[in-house]
């Protein structure tokens, strides 16, 4: 059996900006590889990996995504040994002073982001939040040696290491949206044990967090019936509160709104019942921040739903996930497929 | 190379209505493409190579279109009212001229006295000279230029329309000075990119391409207090990192950054903060496909006075020769 | 059924499906109660309907001659509204906007809510009880509820769409009412479907996610796959006068003037081959229409006309005032000669229109 915890930590440590999966993507393949029957990449980096069902031919097909991408952050320019940088995903700027960072040149560089003083900035910044152009990261290295070790195009991720809180809560950057991965796992591993009609395809999508590229090209390849979008969402905490945050800890979510089809909807939510996993209907009332909303437009549109586990202080680094709604999650994803009969789609309708 | 730049920039083509630059290129590249075709987009489409060893399926995209007015209004006393047919800025416009498909040209006055700042699009117009409406010569949906002569500076070229017609220049000559090719390329004069790319995305459906490049202009950082960027004018091509629309595959940007180190091919590494090209879509067509983008530096893009370093043009299609030349051996 | 190659007109019959539609409620990709007065208006008349993924519907007439021209006509189910995403005390409800919705034109306007039709009103702050200048600034929808009386609260929940509770009415050339954006459009494709013309396979989408990004049109154009599409919209009508008099420049369309063709708009610039093709039948049968001011909006054709290899395409649209309010005003004759000037360039486009080299 997979330690998830150990996983989810290993998985944590590793960047994998969008576009430069590549760490995350091998550390997952390689614990997939005994859960799944065939895997390969897809043109842009997305890990395909089938489970395949005993339903008959021809078998139909339901899609899981995770994105593996992490946010952080690109060196954009070198000045007297200071590098000026932009950001990949959404990153607010207020976060990054003093923030300790790890900077990918041709060896990784410890570093910190910093603020340049009100009299070095453009006149009437005074104490405002410096905007990140105006920001540097000194690596503490020497001009020489950032020039032969640094170039335009470098990465940068968050250097927090992740760590534990009492009662299984995780804190680190990435666990938007690596914890999805670590739930999708835990399915995988359950669906062994159990036999399926349908065909799993789970999919760790690429560039979620920039064009949604993973969700716009995985499925098009597949071609499922069904796909789940499994992301984090927003847990409340300081500052979130309203209708679109979830009690931590206490149960994963279910999108309601035009990405979602209702009657998939009905379908896992009704497992979920049945097995007393908690979930919370989660208000979509335009969209879904997720690769659902790239999976549903895919070629002639596929039925979505989207899975959402919360999540504390989304996109800075010290993101908080209960490890219990991890397992929830998987939990739900593996019940939902084990029951799943093959002529589901015949008997998916609108409710008209 | 810089009589072919200059019939390029020299024919009209706005966004939707590339139709004479597309008559141009079919002239321009007869002979040395294999088949033709003008799809349903107007994207012209030219196949050159088959596929050999070690090759790939290779989308090549330079957009024909330029960015342009429409008219959507005339008044009473014969001015043209307009709006924007791609990503014009209200402060080019002013004292300059535009010309209308039909041939008629105007100058662009706004409503505004004051003359130190630029004007909202939507309180200037054109003056073709009509005294009224029944006497204008325009009517609403009419699509004009901007017009501005070439200018050949010795070492710098200054146009409209150099976004993208030097890049369509690059395509056709690379085209020419190709001889042998592993790959099949296929080589797309893509429409309708100023207004979103909209040509790219259903060619690069049609192609159905491994590989994806865009040849496109991007901004610099090279003139008196600019946004700082790491690009300027004569210091090479710029191979694209990444721009707002995207993110270009790292295999193709290593792939192009050791061909041009291994041919001394000077280069710049480019993160531009706004703006996109062609490969945006090419990445995300169908499966997905590996994309990248060869830069050529451009100041006052979207201006009608776009400035290029002649020999960063020459060190293109250089870069893309070589590049085309020989086999791909990543992914 | 003998008006087959009729051009289609409008009457009662087409009136009363408006008025129906039009009291409706569809937002978003809830639209059941629309969709199922759509199937039941079709269903005789098409040789394949079915409801997709995303709960658009796709009919399919065939031609009654073979190699037809296959033209997709696309019209969206949708409207603006609101959703309920809170429920607080005594009957009171938070609401989000679905679509763009200026909220100056909430306050103190009757609603209903759910699939019950819930009525309800979005109420204001007594004029008495204002502070000093508090009239000046505008009533946003999150300082707003939905109040369906103190004992009503249980039949509302969150996720229940919201709407204008506004009744349909003809009055002289006018028709008002609610969510004229888009019903017009789907009771002319409705008519198109019932009075097609013979020599083209008609790929018929009444569409979803229209409002929030023309997401509907894009995989039913997908799945299609047609050689050209007209999509068939309501447009505004900005045609007030001036405060100071001066000339309105910005009116987008006008009342009385006829369809209103696309040349351009923030998602497409038309095919210009179709443009051509509608100014001349316009002329040819004396048809009025207009050219919508080029400029901001868009209609499915955006997201259709950049589908597979694409898809040649043009919008026409019924102009009407007040879009995305609680009443739209659009003129009767506007509609009736959208339609035929739908329905005409159908039964006379040329096979070979679109061939290119």
């Amino acid at each position: 059996m997979i330690d998830i915890k150990d996983f989810l930590h290993n998985l944590l440590s590793l960047p994998g900006l969008s576009a430069y999966e590549e760490p995350a993507r091998q550390k997952i393949s390689e614990t997939w590889k005994p859960l799944v029957d065939e895997m390969y990449v897809s043109p842009i980096g997305s890990l395909h990996a089938l489970s395949r069902g005993v339903g008959s031919e021809p078998r139909p097909k339901i899609l899981l995504a995770c994105h593996m991408d992490a946010i952080g952050m690109m060196v954009t320019g070198i000045e007297d040994g200071f590098l000026r940088f932009t950001e990949v995903g959404g990153i607010d700027h207020r976060l990054l002073p003093g923030m300790r960072v790890n900077v990918h040149g041709k060896r990784d560089l410890p570093g910190v982001i910093v603020m340049p003083r009100a009299e070095l900035l453009p006149e009437g910044n005074g104490t405002a939040p410096v905007a990140m152009k105006y920001l540097f990261i000194d690596t503490g290295l020497l001009p020489e040696e950032v020039a032969s070790l640094v170039k335009i195009g470098d990465l940068v991720s968050f250097a927090q290491e992740p760590s534990e809180l009492p009662n299984d809560i995780v804190m680190g950057h990435t666990l938007d949206n690596r914890v999805s991965v670590a739930a999708v796992t835990i399915c995988l591993e359950e669906l062994k044990k159990v036999s399926h009609d349908w065909d799993v395809w789970a999919v760790a999508t690429v560039q979620e967090e920039e064009t949604l590229g993973g969700g716009l090209t995985s499925p098009y390849a597949i071609q499922p019936d069904l796909a789940i979008a499994i992301d984090v969402t927003f847990a409340k905490g300081p500052g979130a509160s309203d209708y679109r945050t979830f009690p931590l800890g206490k149960g994963v979510t279910l999108g309601i709104g035009s990405n979602v089809h209702p009657g998939f909807f009905k379908a896992v939510k009704d497992v979920a019942d049945r097995l007393e996993i908690p979930t919370h209907d989660e208000l979509m009332p335009l969209y879904s921040g997720t690769d659902a909303l790239a999976m549903q437009i895919v070629r002639e549109g596929i039925a979505t739903l989207v899975l959402g586990i919360p999540l504390r202080y989304m996109h800075t680094p010290v993101e908080m996930v209960a490890m219990k709604d991890i397992q929830r999650a998987g939990r739900l994803m593996a019940a939902f497929i084990a029951g799943l009969p093959q002529d589901f789609m015949q008997r998916l309708h609108w409710d008209d | 190379m810089k009589e072919l730049i200059r019939s390029l920039v020299d024919t009209t083509g706005p966004s939707g209505y590339e139709m004479q630059v597309t008559e141009l290129v079919k002239q321009l590249i007869k002979g040395i493409a294999d088949e033709v075709k003008v799809d349903a987009m107007g994207n012209l489409i030219a196949r050159k190579g088959t596929l050999k060893k070690g090759g790939k399926r290779i989308m090549l995209s330079a957009h024909m279109d330029e960015i342009g007015l429409i008219a959507t209004h005339v008044d009473d006393n014969g001015f043209v009212r307009f709006t924007s047919n791609g990503g014009v800025f209200p402060v080019y416009l002013l004292g300059g001229r535009v010309r209308f498909l039909n041939g008629v040209e105007g100058v662009i006055g706004s409503e505004s006295d004051s003359r130190d700042q630029a004007p909202a699009m939507n309180k200037c117009y054109i003056d073709v000279g009509a005294k009224d409406r029944e006497s204008c010569p325009v009517k609403v949906g009419d699509m004009a230029i901007f017009v501005r002569p070439y200018v050949d500076l010795g070492t710098r070229l200054v146009s409209k329309a150099l976004d993208d017609r030097v890049g369509v220049a690059v395509l056709i000559e690379t085209m020419k000075q190709l001889k042998d090719t592993p790959h099949e390329l296929y080589c797309v004069f893509s429409v309708q990119e100023e207004v979103g790319c909209r040509g790219a995305m259903t060619a690069a459906y049609a192609v159905d391409a491994e590989l994806g490049i865009a040849l496109d202009v991007t901004r610099t950082g090279d003139t008196p207090k600019c946004t700082k960027m790491e690009v300027a004018l004569g210091k090479g091509p710029a191979i694209k990192v990444r721009d707002s629309g995207m993110l270009s595959d790292p295999k193709v940007v290593r792939w192009m950054q050791e061909t041009a180190e291994k041919e001394g091919i000077p280069y710049q590494l480019e993160i531009l903060d706004a703006g996109s090209t062609d490969a945006r879509m090419m990445q995300v067509s169908r499966a997905g496909m590996s994309a990248g983008v060869i830069s050529i530096p451009c100041r006052y893009v979207h201006s009608p006075s776009e400035m290029v370093d002649y020999q960063d043009v020459l060190d293109c299609v250089k870069l893309l020769k070589a590049l085309l030349s020989n086999p791909i051996n990543f992914g | 059924m003998t008006t087959k190659n009729m051009a289609p007109l409008i009457e009662k019959e087409q009136i009363d499906l408006l008025e129906r539609l039009s009291n409706a409620c569809g937002i978003l990709s809830d639209v059941g109660e629309i969709r199922k007065i759509v199937l039941e208006s079709i269903k005789p008349y098409c040789d394949d309907v079915h409801i997709d993924a995303l709960g658009n519907v796709l009919a399919i007439r065939k031609a009654q001659q073979p190699d037809a021209l296959r033209v997709m006509v696309a019209a969206h189910m949708d409207e603006v509204g609101f959703m309920v995403v809170e429920k607080e005390e005594g009957g009171l409800f938070r609401m989000v906007a679905v679509g763009g919705i200026d909220s100056r034109y909430l306050p103190g306007k009757p609603v209903l809510a759910g699939k019950e039709h819930v009525p309800g009103v979005i109420g204001a702050k007594p004029i008495h009880l204002m502070k000093k200048d508090e009239m000046n600034n505008t009533m946003e929808l999150e300082d707003l509820r939905l109040d369906v009386g103190p004992d009503g609260g249980d039949k509302v929940k969150p996720g229940d769409p919201v709407y204008f509770a506004t009744k349909f009415q003809q009055v002289g050339p006018s028709l008002m009412g609610k969510a004229l954006d888009d019903r017009l459009g789907v009771v002319s494709l409705i008519s198109l479907i019932q009075h097609a013309p013979a020599n083209i396979e008609l790929l018929a989408a009444f569409t979803v996610q229209e409002e929030i990004g023309l997401r509907g049109a894009r995989v039913a154009a997908y799945a299609f796959n047609p050689d050209l599409a007209i999509v068939m919209d309501s447009t505004p009508s900005h045609d007030l006068p001036t405060w100071d008099g001066s000339e309105n420049i910005y009116y987008n369309t006008k009342l009385d003037a006829g369809p209103a063709i696309y040349v351009a708009d923030t998602g497409t610039l038309s095919d210009p081959r179709l443009l051509q093709r509608l100014f001349k039948i316009a002329s040819e049968n004396e048809i009025p229409y207009q050219i919508r001011q080029p400029g901001k909006g868009g209609t499915d054709a955006g997201s259709i006309h950049r589908q597979r290899a694409g898809i040649p395409s043009v919008s026409i649209s019924v102009p009407g005032r007040y879009a995305h309010s609680p009443v739209m005003i659009s003129r009767f004759n506007d509609w009736k000669n959208t339609l035929t000037l739908v329905h005409t360039a159908l039964a006379e486009m040329p096979k070979n229109l679109l061939q290119r080299n």
